[in-house]
């Protein structure tokens, strides 16, 4: 869509109006429904016939061997990869595959990459600012000033992660957990009704995976949470629901307890990795 | 106000200062010395400093992009010489029938290749202000469809280098051509006047150099103000993590295509100012090599703080002026030489140690600084 | 064509044959002897006696008499006033000949206009000596001066010759002599209004019978119109055919250049990811090498060529591995300063040559078997030295693939710029696999430059001209791909040659600018971009 074409689209100028909550029409249930999606690479499958169903309010953990498409599923609920054949859909409304990044980003669905990936050149307050759910057009965001009530909003995020007395740092200076936090912090700014979390304790001491479980599991009700991780003692302390991904498709799904028994899961994943489990 | 907070910048104020004072220096040294004094600034130095003071505001541009956007053009000569060339289009009609052939219409190399008639796109250029308007309009158009095609479809980083300078390779070409209707080889000179003061005499010369640095404070003036507004930080956002920012809501395209645009109108304005002051515009401006000069110019005098460029601007092409008079052939060593110098010891330029005696003086006061802008 | 001496042209024509038919050997004294008896009797006043004095040097078997014929047709047989030898004027600079000995071919330098007499001739003997001429190179040993002869002959056939042709075109041991004989004798026939002639000439190139058909498409007769007309349309068809062949051998032509020049781009730049801008300038270097290479072997420019190809290799080589450690090794990781740094380089290359060798080009001369060019038919030649420079250029293609697939650095140069720690975990030298691959991608650009020299001028700028095309050739073909660089490289070439004739060359190439950079805005990762979670980064 061009640049013009959107200026002369009423629509858009009523969406940001409309309150970021109610857009997404959930009253016949899931707030993420994929089916039949696949996406291949030269041929590879990353992506095979996968089907997943996310409620309202849920949270739910997403495991699965290297290579099992986790963050490739990621980058197509998100918009950065096209599959070559199925739907998602966001709410019963919006049909995910015909809209981009920024789009969907703005639509609530928030995410938080693999490697913890903050501006940090940028403060860590201005991180947050960033982030925060605005209008993100140019001109509105080229004479946006700060309020009071965005100042309080970020103080009150900082103080969720811990990051109060670093404020005024430059992001980069932050510690790999740190990063971790300010980039949850910045999820959490944007208020999305779908938070996509890509390995969030990679790199965390014990307290900081506590307080990190302690985060999600809060969040949950509120908003929906999709969490991938490797670290199956994290998993198991905030799994209500577990999906086991394989070879690009659903393996088994069910609660933590359940899916470890699944004897196809322990073959294919818990058997290979005992250790880890 | 995004519009008036650089003025509550410490650097913007003292970069204000210094400017002011030194075109106030000059004039006064112009006007009031007498010749032959050793403090005497001559209309030949006053030409040379307002011609450096269009290429800082072409640094700048530059700067604006690549500092804070992280978009590496080796095509802004392109803008810049679009720019000159309006300008020169203007300054051509305004030579009327005192040209060498005498016609009150057509300049005199379209004459010499016996067209009958000016083409269309010379229209309109015999009044100044749309001649004016054109010197915004045209690199602007240009970087708008370009920044559009490119920045779409994500290409960025060394891609969009490299065919920036292709882009800027192409247009050389082009208006090497006699049929473009740009006076092809030769380009554009002999102009007479601007808005009726004659280009030959040392007060129109004089108020071309105070036009330029005005014309400079307001480009970076402007600058700083989109620098310094929340836009300022989602274009170091995209410069730094691309698809993060995208993930956070950003239309990051667009993003990059207002600033380029902006980067290109002040390339546009800075050539428009060259071309009365030096005489001619011909299309060596577009040469790739001229584009590259210019990113070298920002890199020493430091990356992402818009007055490292004015500094570097001014002291390459101070250096430029004294090696090409003293020793012409080691001008093309010495520049080389910078680039490398620059690039593997001095990453952060000028403007970077500035800053870095700065903060060790008072990193404290920095800090509270910061605080009260936020 | 009228022609005024018919009885003398049989007469000639006629001894002529008889003569060669009973060749016999002679020895060398009886010749010269004979040789001056014959050159004497031209030596009259009566051009009837002149016609006569012909026929007789034509029947004598005289081994020079083809030089003589020349010579007078050409004025050159000239009489030295003092001892009446008969000498030929080889060059005449003022009043000074150079000549030589008439019987002998002995060279006797230079002498005074003044001391000369010319023998003179007219327009009638001219002609008689023209056909002769052409007569006598039919039945020389040597193909080519055959076929030469014969295409001569084509459309200035007289009819005095018919019989002789149509005789000698049963003995011609070649076809392509035979064919040109035919061709010739049909122009003839076509002449006189045979429209059974314009069979044999359908679909001929020679310009001669071009020429011929066109006047026979506009003659009196209906029959004969609609033959010729057809075969015009016939070779119309077939020159355009022609023509393609031509652009598309140049467009290869110049997409061999290119591909030369991006290839070793295609290495530092698409499979290390380093910005090498002062590239160019070690194409520059290779052509340099070439250079300096026949001033060191004066005299022998194949054999210098030949060495420069490994020479030119190293220097650039070495250029490269010196920009490596020098520059680019500090600034891993950061591609935009590498460029920037790189062109600072490329600036000192080109000014040090400049100052060391001259701001002029230089040249470098194109050895003998290089010179010249294929003919395929009348109307498509290929030049030698595009045709070596594209075999050169696929010799270096393949050559790179199999470092690449084959070799022992192509597997480290692939684990490494794919992870560059797990290489490193396993052994690799990754330092030392950065220098080998810049190695090999600037000795890859001095062979380029080697290879250039044959084609342009070779100046400080040679490189400067090349950088832009060779990014762009890699760029458009997909980075990190060598034969996305081939086909990309071929087919800018071709597109540009395609464009050349209508549009210029100056706007062909503003053309294919705008087409690559239309393209890389449609697909940023060229024509074989790379695919999958390892592209994305």
């Amino acid at each position: 869509m061009s640049f013009f074409q959107s200026l002369t689209e009423r629509d858009r100028v009523f969406d940001f109006m409309t309150p970021q909550l109610s857009k997404v029409d959930v009253r016949h249930g899931p707030i993420l429904y994929m089916e039949d999606v696949t996406v291949s690479f030269d041929g590879f499958k990353a992506i095979n016939n996968l089907n997943l169903t996310i409620d309202d309010g849920e949270l739910r953990c997403i495991i699965g061997p290297n290579g099992a498409g986790k963050t490739t599923m990621m980058d197509i609920i998100t918009g950065k990869t096209r599959p070559n054949q199925g739907s998602v859909w966001f709410g019963s409304r919006h049909n995910l595959l015909h809209m981009n990044e920024p789009d969907i980003a703005s639509l609530g669905i928030g995410r938080k990459f693999q490697k913890p990936t903050v501006f940090e050149a940028l403060t860590v307050f201005e991180n947050l600012e960033l982030a925060m759910a605005a209008d993100k057009r140019i001109l509105p965001t080229l004479t946006a000033r700060m309020t009071g009530e965005i100042k309080d909003r970020i103080d009150e995020v900082l103080e969720t992660i811990g990051l109060t007395a670093l404020r005024h740092q430059p992001a980069g200076i932050l510690s790999h957990g740190q990063k971790q936090w300010l980039e949850i912090g910045m999820l959490l700014m944007q208020r999305p009704r779908l938070l996509l979390v890509d390995e969030p304790v990679a790199g965390m001491t014990e307290q900081e995976m506590e307080r990190t479980a302690e985060l999600l599991t809060g969040l949950a009700g509120k908003q929906s949470v999709v969490v991938v991780e490797h670290d199956m003692g994290f998993v198991r302390s905030i799994a209500r629901q577990v999906t086991v991904l394989h070879q690009g498709s659903v393996l088994a799904e069910g609660t933590m307890d359940e899916v470890s028994m699944d004897p196809n899961v322990v073959e294919v994943y818990l058997g290979a990795d005992e250790e880890a489990a | 106000m995004w519009l008036t907070r650089p003025f509550n910048e410490r650097s913007t104020q003292i970069f204000l200062l210094i400017l002011i004072v030194a075109v106030t220096a000059v004039t006064i040294l112009h006007l009031a010395v007498p010749e032959g004094h050793p403090l005497y600034v001559s209309g030949y130095t006053v030409g040379l400093l307002g011609k450096y003071l269009t290429y800082a505001l072409l640094a700048v541009a530059v700067d604006l992009v690549w500092g804070y956007l992280g978009i590496l053009s080796l095509g802004h000569g392109a803008f810049f010489a679009i720019g000159g060339y309006a300008m020169g289009m203007y300054l051509m009609r305004q030579i009327g029938d005192r040209g060498t052939y005498g016609d009150p219409i057509l300049p005199d190399f379209m004459v010499f290749l016996n067209w009958d008639s000016l083409p269309w796109y010379w229209l309109g250029f015999d009044m100044a202000w749309f001649a004016f308007a054109m010197v915004l309009i045209a690199p602007g158009l240009l970087a708008l469809v370009f920044g559009w095609l490119a920045f779409r479809s994500r290409v960025t980083g060394v891609y969009l280098s490299i065919i920036t300078q292709a882009m800027t390779f192409a247009l050389m070409l082009a208006f090497f051509r006699n049929e473009m209707g740009f006076g092809g080889n030769n380009g554009l000179t002999d102009f007479r006047e601007l808005l009726g003061f004659d280009l030959r005499s040392e007060a129109t010369r004089l108020g071309l150099f105070i036009a330029s640095a005005v014309a400079l404070a307001l480009g970076y003036w402007l600058c700083r103000a989109i620098v310094g507004s929340k836009l300022g930080r989602v274009c170091v956002a995209t410069r730094d993590a691309e698809a993060r920012t995208r993930f956070l809501g950003y239309r990051v395209e667009r993003f990059q295509l207002f600033v380029f645009v902006v980067s290109a109108m002040l390339a546009g304005v800075a050539g428009a100012l060259y071309v009365p002051q030096v005489g001619i515009i011909n299309p060596s401006e577009f040469d790739p090599i001229f584009s590259i000069e210019v990113v070298l110019w920002v890199a020493l005098g430091g990356r992402a703080s818009l007055y490292g460029a004015v500094i570097g601007a001014v002291l390459v092409n101070y250096a430029k002026t004294v090696f090409t008079g003293v020793m012409p052939d080691a001008w093309l060593f010495a520049l080389g030489g910078l680039f490398v110098f620059v690039t593997v010891f001095l990453p952060k330029g000028v403007a970077g140690l500035l800053e870095r005696r700065a903060r060790r003086r008072d990193d404290a006061d920095v800090m509270s600084e910061k605080e009260a802008t936020a | 064509m009228w022609i005024p001496c018919y009885a003398v042209t049989t007469r000639i024509v006629t001894c002529l044959l008889m003569g060669l038919l009973s060749w016999l050997p002679m020895t060398a004294a009886a010749q010269q002897q004979d040789g001056q008896a014959l050159l004497e009797a031209l030596d009259t006043r009566s051009f009837d006696d002149k016609a006569a004095a012909i026929d007789a040097i034509i029947e004598s078997e005289q081994s020079r008499a083809d030089v003589w014929l020349q010579a007078l047709l050409d004025s050159d047989l000239q009489r030295l006033k003092d001892d009446g030898r008969f000498v030929i004027a080889l060059e005449t600079a003022g009043l000074d000949v150079t000549i030589e000995d008439a019987l002998t071919g002995e060279a006797m330098g230079e002498v005074s206009r003044r001391d000369l007499d010319r023998l003179t001739i007219n327009n009638a003997l001219r002609s008689q000596l023209r056909s002769a001429i052409s007569l006598v190179e039919l039945y020389n040993g040597d193909e080519d001066a055959r076929l030469d002869a014969a295409e001569g002959l084509i459309g200035d056939v007289e009819e005095a010759q018919v019989e002789p042709l149509t005789n000698r075109l049963d003995e011609e041991p070649s076809a392509a002599v035979r064919n040109r004989l035919n061709q010739a004798l049909a122009v003839y026939r076509l002449n006189q209004g045979d429209v059974d002639a314009v069979e044999v000439l359908a679909g001929s190139l020679n310009s001669n019978i071009r020429v011929a058909l066109s006047r026979a498409a506009q003659s009196d007769d209906p029959l004969v119109v609609d033959a010729a007309t057809a075969a015009l349309a016939d070779i119309e068809q077939n020159l355009k055919i022609n023509r393609a062949a031509e652009t598309l051998y140049f467009g290869l032509s110049m997409g061999s250049v290119l591909v030369l020049a991006a290839i070793g781009l295609a290495i530092t730049f698409g499979v290390m990811g380093v910005i090498n801008m002062a590239h160019g300038e070690l194409i520059m270097l290779g052509a340099y090498t070439t250079w300096a290479m026949q001033q060191l072997l004066p005299g022998q420019p194949g054999l210098a060529l030949i060495l420069a190809i490994p020479a030119g290799f190293m220097v650039s080589a070495l250029a490269g591995v010196a920009i490596e450690r020098g520059v680019i090794q500090f600034l891993k990781g950061r591609p935009l300063e590498t460029l920037l740094a790189t062109f600072g380089v490329s600036l000192i290359l080109q000014q040090l040559v400049r100052t060391v060798i001259s701001p002029q080009n230089r040249t470098v001369i194109t050895p003998e078997w290089m010179s010249g060019s294929l003919v395929v038919n009348d109307a498509l030649s290929l030049t030698l030295n595009r045709m070596y420079v594209l075999g050169f250029a696929l010799v270096v293609f393949a050559a790179l693939i199999l470092v690449m697939r084959r070799t022992r650095l192509g597997l480290e140069v692939r684990a490494v710029t794919q992870n560059r720690a797990m290489a490193r975990s396993m052994g690799i030298r990754a330092t030392r696999v950065d220098i080998m691959t810049f190695a090999l991608g600037s000795g890859v650009a001095g062979l380029a430059g080697v290879a250039l020299s044959q084609l342009t001028n070779v100046g400080p700028n040679l490189g400067q001209n090349y950088i832009i095309d060779s990014f762009m050739v890699v760029v458009f073909g997909g980075v990190g791909n060598l034969w996305g660089t081939l086909v990309a490289g071929m087919s800018l070439g071709i597109i540009n040659q395609v464009l050349e004739p209508w549009a210029g060359a100056v706007l062909a190439k503003i053309i294919v600018l705008v087409f690559i950079i239309l393209f890389i805005q449609k697909r940023p990762r060229g024509l074989f971009p790379q695919k999958g979670r390892a592209a994305e980064g």
